[in-house]
Parts: C-alpha cells; structure tokens; sequence
C-alpha cells in the first residue's frame, strides 16, 4: 500500500480555452492535514471540484488515485461514495428545518424507504458530541451562529463515514473564537485517522496546523512545503504564493497631522424593531480628517450595525442620540442621504448587498451616482463608458471588458468595481466593511494601496475589520467594539493583539 | 465584413432570437395560407388584435423586472373599460375628459397595489390576486343591471376601430401612414448617426461604415415594408399609434434614464440597490402605478374595439400579458428584460391566433400549440443564458 491515500497526477482542466490547471500533482498522506494554499484564481477550487466530482471524469487530463485505486467520478455523488467529502465557503444548509434534519439530510436513516425519525435523532447526538456542539438536535439551523453552521456540516460530512474532508475556506466567516474551535476539532479528526484538506487564505491557521502546505500559482504546482521541516512559514509561503517577496503587506503612509473631526456620534445607540433588542448601544466616537479608524471586534458584535446606522440608517432602525458632520448635526432619513452629504458605505457582503451580479461592470460603477453621468435625467452612455473605464483602469480591475457581468470576477476584482462605484460618489468619509475578505494577497495589496492615497487625498476611512493584522497595519487610531458597545480606544502605538482581543472579548 | 456580421450575431443571438421567431411564425402561415397572411388587411387587423394585450404586456415586464407580478391588470382593464362606457354613455362627459379620468384611475389602482406590496410587505401574487377578485366583482356589479352597454361615441370607437385620416392617395396608398413611416425612418437614421457620431468623440469603438450602412439599410427596408403593407389598407390604426408610442415612451425611460436604470437595478439586486440610495419602494409604487396606467389604457383599447362594455371584459388579459412578456425574454429572477421584447412577445402571440385562425385550426389545438411556444421560448432563453 502507497504511503498517499491520495494522488492527483498531472490533473489538467481546460474551461474553453484557458488553462485553469495545468499538469497539477497534488499527493496528500494518510492522516495528515494538508492545506491548500495560493492567490484567488490560482486554482484551488478548480481542483477540489475536479477531485469531488463536480468536473467529472473525462474533462479533465490524469489520474485521480484514492486509496491506491484510480478513480472515475462522474458525479458527487461517487466522490461521497468513496469517502470524499467536501464543504463549501457557502455552507449547503437549510435554514428552516432542524439540525438532524440537516446532518442526514440526503443520507437519511431508512427502513424500506421510510425514515426512521427517532433512529436519526440519536444518531445525531451522537455526531454532535463527536464535533463537540452542544446544542440540542431540534434546534433550527437558521437560529445558529456561523461557527455552529460549520460544525453541522463537518457532522455532516461524518455521518457519510468521511475518509477525506475537504475544507473551502472554513474560517473566513468566523471569529477567532470559533475558528480556534474548529481548527482544534480538525485536529481531533485527525487523531481519529480522517484525513483533511483546508483551503485557507489566512497563513496564521495554515501555520498552525497544517502537516503540508501545497501551494499553486496559476494553475500549477508550486511547491509542497512541511512542517516537519520547518518549511510552512509566512514569508516562505507569501514568497511561494506571489512569487516576489512582500516586505510588507500593510504599504507605508505619510503620517500627517489629523484634521478636524468629519463625523461625530454622541450617545449613539439602535435599536432593531424586528429583532427586538438594541443593535447598537450608546456609542461615543470621531473620525478626524484624513485618519483611517479601525473597529475592531468580534463578528456580531454590532460593528455592521453601526456602520449601517451612519450611512443613512438603511436598516430603519430607530436611532438615538446625535451624529455630527462636521460639526453640523446630521440626520438621515434614507441612504441616498448619507451618499448625498458624502458618505459611502462598501458592503462586507459584496454578493449579496453590494453588487448587481447579472449587470455589467460599467453599470455596477455607476449605480451610486447615476446623476454624475446623467443629463435631466438622461444618461450618458458613453460618458458612462469614460468613467467607469477610468475606475477599471487606475483600480487594476482584470476584465474582459466593461461588459462583463460583475458576477463573472474573481472575488478581489468584485471588490475593486465596489469600491470604484463608491469612490465615483466622490465620498469624504468611506466606510469599508472587511474591505478584503476572502481575497488573495496581492489584490489585498492593491486595496491598501488605493485606501493610502485616498488619505493622502484627505479623505477619512472608517475600516471594519475581523484581521487583527490588517487593523494593526492600516488604522491610525482603533474602536474596539464587544456586544453591541464600545469597549475601548487605542492609539495606534498602544494597540496590539492583545489588548484588541482583550477587550473584543469583554 | 462577413466576418463581423457573424460576431455581432453571435453576441446578440439572445435578443435577436424573438425577432428570427417571429419571422419563421411570418413566413411559415404565409407558405401556408397561399399570402393570405400577409395581406394588408390580415396585418392591420393582427395589430389591433395584438394592441391591447402589448401595451399590458410592456408595464408587465417591468412588474416582472421588479421581481413582482400582477394578476390584478385583466379585470381592472374590464372594470375601467365599463366605467368609460358609463361616463360616456349615461354621464354623457365628454371623451376627451374622460379618457383622462379613466387613466387616473388607472393610476391609482396600480398606486394602490404598490401600497401593499411595498409598504404593507403582501406578496405581490396574493395583494394582486385579491385586487383580480375584487375588480371582477365590480365589472359585474356596474353591468348587472344593463348588462352589455353599447357605445356610440365615434371619436371613442375610432381608438379601437379607426385609422389615421389618409388627406389624399397615392396610388391608392394611404398618403399619411407613408409620411409617418418616411418619418420613422429618418428619425431612426438620425438617432443613430448622432449615437454613432457621440461615440467616435469619445473615441470609442464603433461598427464599421459598411456595417453600420447596412444595419441602417436593413431597419429602414423593414420599418418600409410595414408601413407600404399597412398603407394598402387603411393605413396606420389609431390603435398601432398608440402601440408604437407606448413602447416609445417606455424604451426610452427604461435604457435611457436614470428611472429605468434604477428600476432594472431594484430587480437586479434589491438589497445592493438600497445600500446604493436607491428608493426601493418609490420605484415599487412606479412600476405599480405605471401598470395601472396601462391596465387602463388596455381597457379603453378593448372597450372601443368592441365598441361597448361586457361583463367578461379582460378575462385573461393577465395571463396573455405574462406570457407575452416571457416570450418577449423577461426572466422572473429578476433585472432582466426588455419592452421592446414584450411588443414582439405579444405580435409573436397574436400573429399564432391569427395565423391559425386563417388555417381553420381548432380552438383546442391553438392553446396547445400557444402554450408549446411559450415554453419553448423559456427554454430557448434559458439555453442562452447559460452559455453567456
């Protein structure tokens, strides 16, 4: 028997035209936690799909050999057969039935075709315990946190008697509580004999925990990198990833002396009628001109919330206490306020509240502010054009052409037509929620870039961010928010981890 | 040449597809009926048939744009229909007063439905499918007593039945209706000379010249041809100028303006569009009001082309303008689809009745057949976005 409970050899996939992967060799052992790691498009996904079976067998070139067996896929459904089970950055849940419902949904526990309901909900006990998810199995999904979400689907993925777990970025929506959580839970797994595959952007967890790290770059194989070897370190990886080394991911900026405060928020609080409970609680703070602010925190810690309650309370909620704008007391009614006094807000969700996937990339840029191109009421279409082209290239947005559906780009480029619609509203103060999540790299570099030079250009930067790094590197000056409320200021000098996390956890 | 006429195709097979369709359902009863098809007199009486059925079918497709749907539009088109008749005949107003009144109405109604569906939060399918009840009673309760009321009001008759005066003949051609289509055509040309001209000043690419001629020769011989069709009868219908400005008017607000672009993007994504200072539910109430504004100029259409008020009016009016709309290329997911589609949708539909009504096939094989085409026009329209 090989030492490799799988082998990818020579995997080449075409997607008409272009090489996605080309001449891929993948070897993972039995046992081990092996990430995958590379820029968006580098074709990690592509991969996985290929193994699953979503690319099934046939359009693609090599050999899949599992458990010393070449493999033939036609369809997921094979791949699960054999052991192989992978789960999405989207997690595949159904909000509105139970938690046993969704552990066995399409494995149900049957007598002759009919299910047996009381046998599924033992099982599930069991399977929750195994992921250490202390919650009870008629629990509805939709009333679970994301970190919980993540642990049905591994429980999921067990109760198929899953050989080899694939991971598409399981912690990128998660707080660092809930991702330690897992990544000591893959750790078990791993014990118990199940192999696992992670696909991570964040290097810290890879460093943590991977046995291997496999990393590509356009469609090839890179390198493999070990542990044992004390190969998997972050430079090494950047330098493996992008091929160049990155001093530093964070670009410097001219620290200047800060202006006078743009936005003001006194006694600050929201509360959500359709929840019931105040959102945002009694919230003090400013933003200078020409400062980048951090907010820091856990998810659901309100940090949205308050970035929604500012730009023009879009989610109608109902506001207390004062906000200023430079010096004027401000209040909005609708989000075309906010945009009309000068602030724009990107959204942490740029699929699902940010862009129109099925329109173009020139109408994306120009949805905020269609007034800037139009005549009475007329646009001008090819001013439209001018614009967004402009926008496409100082923003190095990679496209086929201004036509090309927004919802065709990789996720960095999605991320660059948002901002570039917000920077056309020509905003004083912007506010970006985690401006890169799930992005690669060097697209992260580039966003930093843009955000420096709209400093330099005396704009002010309200940042929402989950990455502690990205907080530390870019803010002049730091909110920690913890439940709803502020808990803590820190100066850019005073800040670190520790104290961040500190109070994030309060 | 040859070459970029095959790549502009292939870009645009999605949108030239209805108008191919629509000219193999041409060509096909034509073969079939010996030309009877094609004659004047089929063409111009296909196009009234098919007026008020377009004009429901072009505020339906950005009811659809918008994600939502109205099933209240047949009978709110029967009922106002009734209330001119009333007006006219029992009130004794005058028609150029109560046209108005009964596009207001119109308004109103659909102002209403947006009230519920935007404001109250109903589905649009159970707030419009309670409107189709209730509006369905009231056509019958204002006919009860009389029953069907006739009208003998010739300037109303004329919108439904009558065509444009021709001044004098050509050849025993209606010399108005070739003036409007020499007009038609030179708009056409100089819109899009100016379109092309704005474009090379902003040094962007355009089709080549003998492309453009060509594209530009082509539109012309067609908007030509129908126009020397209709011209043999009698002319331009009131009912097709009213058709053509409908579509005019909504064309140009939907691909030209900023309301359009907002209205495509609230379908689009209505979550995105909000966070982007978009009024969601101001655009909801237009797009409901603009649908009651049509049910109602539907309702005057059918009313005048029978020249009186019944108790079924605009049964089934709904259904004829969701399907033209879906076969016009809508999608029901929302921020995708065009007016200009809806019109052909419902020729296409229309010119299936005609056709087959020529051809003597029976009433129960044309809703099959009706049906086949709908659904293969969604198929051929979800075929074609897949590969995009």
């Amino acid at each position: 028997m090989s030492e490799y409970i799988l082998e990818m050899n020579g995997i080449t996939k075409e997607f008409t035209g272009v090489k996605a992967l080309s001449n891929v060799n993948f070897k993972v052992n039995k046992g081990e936690i092996h990430c995958l790691i590379g820029e968006n498009g580098a074709g990690k996904s592509t991969l996985m799909k290929v193994l699953s079976g979503v690319h099934p067998y046939g359009t693609y070139e090599g050999d899949i050999v599992f458990e010393d067996e070449i493999q033939q896929f036609h369809k997921i459904s094979d791949s699960v057969k054999t052991g192989i089970v992978i789960i999405y950055q989207e997690l595949a849940l159904f909000p509105d039935l139970s938690v046993y419902e969704n552990i066995f949904a399409g494995n149900e526990v049957k007598q002759g075709g009919v299910i047996n309901w009381n046998q599924t909900i033992v099982e599930s006990k069991k399977l929750l315990e195994k992921v250490k998810l202390d919650v009870a199995p008629d629990t509805l999904v939709k009333d679970l946190s994301v970190g919980k979400r993540q642990l049905i689907e591994i429980a999921k993925a067990l109760s198929k008697d899953v050989k080899l777990l694939i991971l598409d970025e399981p912690t990128a929506a998660l707080n660092e509580d809930d991702s330690e959580n897992l990544l000591r839970l893959l750790k078990e797994l791993k014990h118990q004999g199940i192999t696992c595959i992670m696909i991570s952007h964040k290097l810290k967890e890879v460093i943590s925990i991977a046995d291997k790290s496999t990393v590509l770059r356009d469609g090839q194989t890179i390198c493999t990198l070990e542990a044992a070897k004390g190969e998997i370190t972050e430079n090494f990886i950047i330098k493996n990833m992008v091929g160049r080394e990155i001093e530093d991911i964070y670009p410097k900026r001219n620290k200047k002396e800060k202006g006078t405060p743009i936005l003001e928020l006194k006694n600050w609080s929201a509360f959500d009628p359709q929840l019931g409970r105040d959102v945002v609680k009694n919230i003090n703070l400013h933003v200078k001109k020409g400062e980048i602010v951090g907010i820091a925190g856990l998810m659901g810690s309100g940090r949205t919330e308050l970035a929604l309650s500012i730009f023009g309370n879009a989610k109608s909620y109902k506001i207390q206490g004062q906000m200023y704008l430079n010096g004027e007391p401000q209040k909005f009614k609708h989000t075309s306020d906010a945009i009309q006094a000068g602030i724009a807000y990107v959204t942490e969700d740029r699929k699902g509240d940010g862009l129109f996937l099925l329109q173009d990339i020139k109408s994306n840029i120009s949805a905020a502010n269609l007034k800037g191109i139009a005549q009475k009421g007329v646009i001008n279409e090819n001013e439209e054009i001018k614009v967004a082209d402009s926008y496409k290239k100082s923003l190095h947005i990679k496209a086929s052409s201004l036509e090309q559906f927004a919802g065709n780009l990789s996720g960095g480029n999605q991320q660059k037509v948002s901002l570039g619609k917000w920077l056309f509203v020509a905003p004083k103060l912007l506010i970006l929620d985690e401006p890169t999540r799930g992005i690669d790299v060097g697209a992260k570099f580039e966003i930093y870039t843009v955000m420096n030079k709209l400093i330099e250009e005396g704009l002010s930067i309200i940042m929402i961010s989950s990455e502690l790094g990205e907080v530390l590197g870019m803010s002049d000056r730091v909110y920690v928010m913890a439940q709803t409320e502020l808990k803590g200021e820190l100066s850019i000098e005073e800040a670190n981890q520790e104290n961040i996390m500190q109070l994030a956890t309060q | 040449m040859y070459q970029e006429a095959k790549a502009l195709i292939r870009a645009n097979i999605r949108d030239y597809g209805m108008y191919i369709a629509l000219f193999v359902i041409i060509l096909t009863f034509t073969i079939m009926t010996d030309g009877l098809f094609i004659s004047s007199r089929n063409i111009s009486n296909l196009l009234d048939s098919a007026g008020y059925i377009a004009v429901l079918a072009v505020a339906m497709t950005l009811i659809i744009v918008i994600r939502h749907i109205d099933l209240s539009v047949g009978y709110v088109a029967g009922f106002l229909g009734a209330i001119a008749a009333i007006l006219l005949t029992q009130a004794g107003v005058s028609v150029y007063i109560s046209i108005p009144i009964i596009l207001i109405l119109g308004i109103v109604v659909g102002l209403f439905n947006g009230l519920l569906v935007a404001q109250v939060g109903i589905p649009s399918f159970v707030a419009t499918l309670a409107g189709m009840l209730i509006f369905r009673g009231a056509l019958l309760q204002v006919t009860e007593k009389t029953g069907t009321i006739i009208i003998q009001n010739d300037a109303f008759n004329a919108i439904g039945n009558g065509y444009i005066p021709s001044m004098f003949e050509v050849n025993g051609l209606h010399f108005l209706s070739l003036l409007v289509g020499l007009i038609g055509i030179l708009l056409y040309i100089y819109s899009e000379i100016t379109n092309r001209r704005n474009k090379l000043n902003y040094q962007f690419d355009v089709l080549s010249k003998p492309m453009f001629i060509l594209k530009l020769a082509f539109v012309s011989i067609i908007i030509a041809y129908i126009t020397w069709i209709l011209a043999g009868y009698n002319g331009f219908s009131w009912t097709v100028i009213v058709m053509l400005a409908v579509v005019f008017v909504y064309h140009f607000l939907t691909t030209k303006t900023v309301l359009g672009r907002h209205i495509y993007a609230v379908g689009s994504n209505p979550e995105a569009a909000h966070l982007s200072g978009i009024n969601v539910k101001k655009i909801t109430y237009i797009v409901f009001g603009s649908m009651g504004m049509m049910a109602a100029l539907s309702g005057i259409l059918f009313t005048a082309r029978l020249q009186s008020a019944t108790t079924t009016a605009g049964t089934l009016f709904e259904l004829d303008a969701i399907a033209a709309a879906y076969v016009g290329g809508v999608s029901a997911a929302g921020g995708v689809g065009k007016v200009t589609g809806a019109i052909i949708g419902a020729i296409v539909m229309a010119s299936l009745s005609s056709g087959m009504n020529l051809l003597g096939v029976g009433i129960s094989y044309q809703y099959m057949i009706r049906g086949g085409v709908l659904a293969g026009a969604v198929i051929f329209d979800v075929m074609t976005r897949k590969s995009k």
